[in-house]
């Protein structure tokens, strides 16, 4: 069994577009929320969305490796760009070694409509052009990224709904654990736009609190009122210690647990028992008790039941050991496929930098989540491990424990 | 249009949309060693030159497209004959 560390991270999110950015905005507790008029112009019930602008790539990359690329597929690229340089690896590296990608994403809605578009007006899919089929499905950012970067390992897409960032992350540390792969690129992406959040708005899931954006989302607040959509990419390069110490790599954390299960009951209300195993799980394979987490990233993202059963979940596995929490959603919004990924950067920023960030926007507990030990400022603290949360519809769960290094 | 304005008019696609070389262009140019136009770049022609000309290409038929020159006058034909 190896160690599996982190030795890069890229980022490309509503708080900033690379990591020192992101850093900034997270101290500060600065949200990343607007209201996107157009939305009300289509008919949503709520305007809010977390807003990252479109990364200009004509001139970075050719043709062809653009435009069979979706807007998510452009973050991601960035994301992943920034990661490789972090990790001080070169496009050489990847000629001469197996470098795999394991990628969080669940939807690629936006060019489908396009696509589906020029049909009904064209009647003619001569005139759709070669790129939307590469754009229009789940797999298309592991799929662009390993052509673009000639990547030669394990390639293909997570999909676990809002955990599928993190379901990517902890597949990649198990193969590296068990000797499959050296290095894994591992991330999540989210688009942003209207066709992707339609269907989501139709279930009276979103805040309402369009008076004042940057309020809305407010995890575990008692007047939390619905999640705010949100998007972008986030990338991390992990590898096995052997790996990063042979060619002598910057080591950021380590994971050391993945947890992870399935609640077996409502498509879309979380109970207290999935998330709790999944928890519980990811300690047990981190060889840690509950005592030796120092800050939980939750995955809470400002919806009146799940944020509650969150808190109860949280309360049933660390009880009075239970350390900080903070959801970054607060700030972020929901960022969905990306959400695993980039709050395992949110947190190792936090954790490399001694600090907490606040989860905004929380002035009164309700009974359910009153039990919290709650970071509602950015708090100064040591953590030398914290426990991040991913939970999707349909009851998927994901933990990952991770740790500053030993080494 | 005149077949000069439709040459023209082509290299200027083959340059802005399809982002091949400006340098490279030349009748003799081979689409696929030369200009390396792949299967997936003719599909997106095809939509370029059906917009642009108002003239549907037809896959039997670029077979016989091997150089810029056959293109010319492939559409300059297409383009007589609409």
């Amino acid at each position: 069994m190896r160690r599996v560390v982190i030795t890069g991270m890229g980022i490309y999110s509503v708080l900033g577009k690379n990591l020192a950015d992101v850093k900034d905005s997270l101290y500060h507790g600065r949200s990343g929320i607007i209201l996107d008029h157009k939305r009300k112009e289509l008919g949503f019930r709520s305007a809010l969305t977390g807003m990252v602008e479109r990364p200009v790539l004509k001139g970075v990359l050719d043709r062809r490796m653009r435009v069979g690329m979706p807007v998510q597929g452009e973050y991601a690229y960035m994301a992943t760009l920034e990661a490789l340089k972090n990790a001080g690896i070169d496009q050489d590296f990847l000629n001469r070694n197996e470098v795999g990608i394991l990628y969080g994403n669940d939807s690629s809605a936006l060019p489908v409509v396009e696509s589906v578009d020029i049909l009904r007006k064209e009647k003619d899919t001569m005139l759709i052009g070669s790129g939307y089929i590469f754009q229009s499905m789940n797999s298309t950012v592991s799929m662009n990224l390993s052509v673009i970067f000639r990547l030669r390992g394990i390639n293909f897409t997570v999909s676990g709904a809002c955990a599928s960032g993190s379901h990517a992350i902890g597949i990649g540390y198990l193969l590296i654990k068990d000797g499959l792969q050296d290095m894994i690129i591992c991330g999540g992406a989210q688009e942003i736009n209207p066709e992707s959040t339609a269907s989501f708005d139709a279930l009276n899931a979103f805040s309402l609190r369009e008076s004042e954006p940057a309020k809305a989302s407010r995890p575990f607040d008692r007047d939390r009122d619905g999640l705010v959509p949100s998007g972008g990419a986030a990338s991390i390069i992990i590898e096995s210690y052997e790996s990063a110490k042979k060619r002598g790599a910057n080591i950021l954390a380590e994971v050391v647990g993945y947890g992870f299960s399935s609640n077996g009951e409502h498509i879309s209300l979380p109970n207290i028992d999935g998330p709790a195993r999944a928890m519980q799980q990811s300690l047990k394979a981190a060889g840690m008790s509950s005592s030796e987490i120092d800050y939980i990233n939750a995955h809470a993202t400002s919806t009146p039941a799940g944020d509650g059963n969150e808190a109860q979940a949280i309360f049933q596995v660390f009880g009075k050991d239970m350390p900080l929490v903070s959801s970054t959603k607060s700030m972020t919004g929901h960022e969905m496929w990306m959400g695993g990924a980039s709050e395992i950067i949110y947190s190792t920023l936090m954790m490399n930098n001694n600090f907490i960030a606040p989860n905004i926007n929380f002035e009164n507990p309700d009974p359910a989540t009153a039990c919290l030990n709650l970071a509602t400022v950015t708090t100064p603290h040591e953590i030398k491990a914290f426990l991040s949360n991913s939970f999707g519809f349909g009851g998927t769960n994901s933990s990952l424990v991770v740790r500053k290094t030993s080494f | 249009m005149q077949n000069d304005e439709i040459i023209n008019k082509i290299n200027q696609l083959l340059v802005d949309e399809i982002e091949i070389d400006a340098d490279k262009i030349s009748p003799a140019a081979d689409l696929k060693k030369d200009l390396e136009i792949d299967s997936l770049d003719f599909v997106d022609l095809f939509v370029i030159i059906e917009r642009n000309f108002g003239v549907k290409m037809k896959a039997e038929e670029m077979t016989e497209i091997k150089s810029l020159q056959d293109f010319y006058d492939y559409i300059i034909k297409r383009v007589s004959s609409n």
